[in-house]
């Protein structure tokens, strides 16, 4: 079995900023064992010979003129904003207050 | 429900096409037969539920515009697209304005796109009335459409059992006559699979055939979005529509849109060679599955198709390499899911509102079970002391797997397998064993690792459910799939029946919605 603890797993849900419970981190725990035991074979398959495959098909950066095109208002950008105020994103404190 | 109406919904998108053309029916009756039919078996305890929201006014508004430019003639009518009028669903992960996206999260609950994904402006510039959004996985990562934030979706074939995914919304609007087409997206079999478990042709083009801008991203080097149709000849019209280069989507591909339709109506197997991959069958997969597929093997033989089979050994990898990189892509691509500029916000309960608690609070009531395993499980595979072990390897798996793809096609022309290991599974099966649910894909994945097409065609019935048998073929040879693919469809034509005319009915009247 895989070494994956409910600290690594609160570790984990910190990084990925998703609130978790107790509960909810002790059976993330269990599952990722299982799914990270049955996907491990990966690193028995491959040497070090093998180049690494990031995309399925070689393409190289694209470029484009660099011209201005369609651009939203600031009233369709903020149509679906959870919060606003005087035309911008109204945002929770970066800082915490302390 | 009218027997005209029972008829018309039961055409194929070429037919109707044909009549539209013909002046035989009105895209405004077409499109009213389609929503009189969602009307009256998508909802209620028993329905499909194949849409999460359904456009009246817009699609009747789209219908009766193509209808009046029929009438008046002339150039415009003449310049008018072969499916113009032939309404269609969307898969509620591709962005429409003027409707609702959610992506099946409660994370994008009443979120407006204001701009259009690139394959629904071409739906429009072509003018097929948008019946609505279809139900899938949340984000697109299932394999049965249970992990909806908005509820299941039924399989028309047996209302116990799921219609696939994670694009089993599309899937079943199409198996229940519901739209005659769909789009669909394909990151590791979501197309295909719900092809196979509901009777209906699904395609995933080649990597980057069809623009991918305005769909929303879960694995970005494996995403695609495809056609859903109950023909092939359907699907590779629509395959044609969407596809093409497109600027915004920086891993579009350039070059000719390949002819499919026309390829289809002329498929035949005389001189094919098709490969059978050694690894897709045995072992996992069901004795009714594995009968209709050899079934398949001995019509296409017969047919004059030489079979030979092909050894793939690096595919034994793919379901591993497959559940590294998507969700370590995932798990980067969904970053943007922090309550900030759009979507839910969530407050966290006591203490300070500061945006590390909100990001938290909103992400932990924003999304299901499954994102978070799949974003946590992306997180750990990208972590610093494991890269190497986990993503790397499986990024090295993925050149094996193409390699493998590369030898095989000098052997083949095409290769077959079954789409699924098994049919249609009961609702709720596998809910408490996400590693069983992630074995469905096992036979649809190497293509997304590949980039290469592939095309799930109905072969026939295991116990009353859907067989799938699933064409791949190399990259930018799409045709090559529809060839095969098609020339199957009219094998396995059975007096010249077509498929889906096995379909049990669906009690209408018992589903029928409240008030209705």
């Amino acid at each position: 079995m895989s070494e994956i603890s409910r600290a690594d797993v609160e570790h984990l849900a910190r990084l990925a900023h998703i609130s978790m419970t107790e509960q909810e981190l002790e059976k993330m725990a269990q599952e990722l064992a299982v799914i990270v035991d049955s996907v491990a074979t990966v690193s028995e398959a491959v040497s070090g010979e093998v180049p690494a495959t990031s995309h399925p098909l070689p393409l190289t950066n694209v470029f484009r003129e660099d011209e201005v095109g369609h651009v939203f208002t600031a009233e369709q950008s903020l149509l679906n904003a959870p919060d606003a105020q005087a035309g911008r994103f109204k945002v929770p404190a970066i800082l915490d207050e302390e | 429900m009218t027997t005209h109406t029972h008829e018309l919904i039961r055409l194929t998108a070429a037919e109707m096409a044909a009549q539209l053309r013909a002046g035989e029916i009105t895209s405004v009756a077409l499109t009213q037969a389609h929503l009189d039919r969602i009307a009256a078996v998508d909802g209620g305890e028993r329905g499909i539920h194949a849409f999460l929201h359904v456009s009246a006014e817009e699609a009747l508004r789209t219908a009766a515009e193509v209808d009046a430019i029929r009438v008046a003639g002339g150039a415009e009518a003449e310049a008018l697209h072969p499916l113009a009028g032939v309404p269609i669903a969307v898969k509620d992960l591709i962005v429409t304005e003027g409707q609702p996206t959610t992506a099946g999260s409660k994370m994008l609950d009443g979120w407006m796109s204001p701009y259009d994904a690139t394959v629904v402006t071409k739906l429009r510039a072509a003018k097929l009335p948008i019946l609505g959004k279809t139900n899938l996985d949340e984000f697109a990562m299932g394999s049965s459409t249970e992990h909806s934030a908005y509820g299941v979706t039924r399989n028309p074939w047996d209302i116990t059992r799921i219609p696939g995914g994670s694009g089993g919304g599309s899937a079943a609007a199409v198996a229940a006559f519901e739209a005659p087409l769909a789009l669909g997206t394909d990151t590791g079999g979501s197309i295909r699979q719900p092809g196979a478990m509901t009777g209906t042709v699904g395609g995933k083009p080649t990597y980057g055939a069809v623009s991918r801008y305005g769909a929303i991203a879960m694995a970005s080097s494996l995403d695609q979005i495809g056609p859903v149709a109950r023909t092939t000849e359907d699907a590779a019209m629509l395959h044609e529509l969407i596809a093409g280069h497109d600027p915004k989507d920086s891993t579009s591909l350039t070059g000719e849109v390949p002819a499919l339709a026309e390829t289809v109506r002329g498929a035949d197997v005389k001189g094919l060679r098709i490969g059978v991959i050694k690894q897709l069958q045995g072992e996992g997969y069901q004795e009714g599955v594995l009968a209709r597929f050899h079934e398949a093997l001995d019509a296409l033989r017969a047919a004059g198709a030489e079979i030979v089979e092909v050894d793939c050994p690096s595919f034994e990898y793919a379901l591993g390499a497959y559940y590294l990189i998507m969700p370590s892509e995932a798990s980067s691509n969904l970053a943007k899911f922090d309550g900030v500029r759009y979507g839910t916000r969530v407050l966290p309960e006591g203490g300070p509102l500061t945006i590390e608690r909100v990001m938290g609070s909103t992400r932990a009531a924003g999304f299901g079970d499954e994102v978070k395993r799949r974003i946590i499980l992306g997180t750990y595979a990208l972590s610093a002391g494991y890269y190497d072990a986990y993503y790397g390897s499986a990024q090295k798996v993925r050149t094996l797997i193409q390699q493998d793809f590369d030898a095989a096609f000098t052997e083949a022309d095409v290769l077959i397998s079954p789409t699924s290991p098994t049919v249609a599974f009961p609702l709720g099966e596998k809910d408490d064993d996400p590693l069983a649910m992630y074995l469905n894909d096992v036979a649809t994945i190497p293509a997304n690792l590949a980039g290469i097409p592939g095309l799930s065609v109905p072969g026939g019935l295991s116990d009353g459910l859907p067989v799938g048998i699933q064409f791949l073929a190399p990259i930018r040879e799409d045709a090559r799939v529809y060839r095969a693919g098609a020339a199957l469809e009219k094998l396995l034509a059975q007096d010249a029946e077509p498929f889906w005319a096995q379909a049990p009915e669906l009690a209408e009247a018992a589903a029928h919605p409240a008030g209705k």
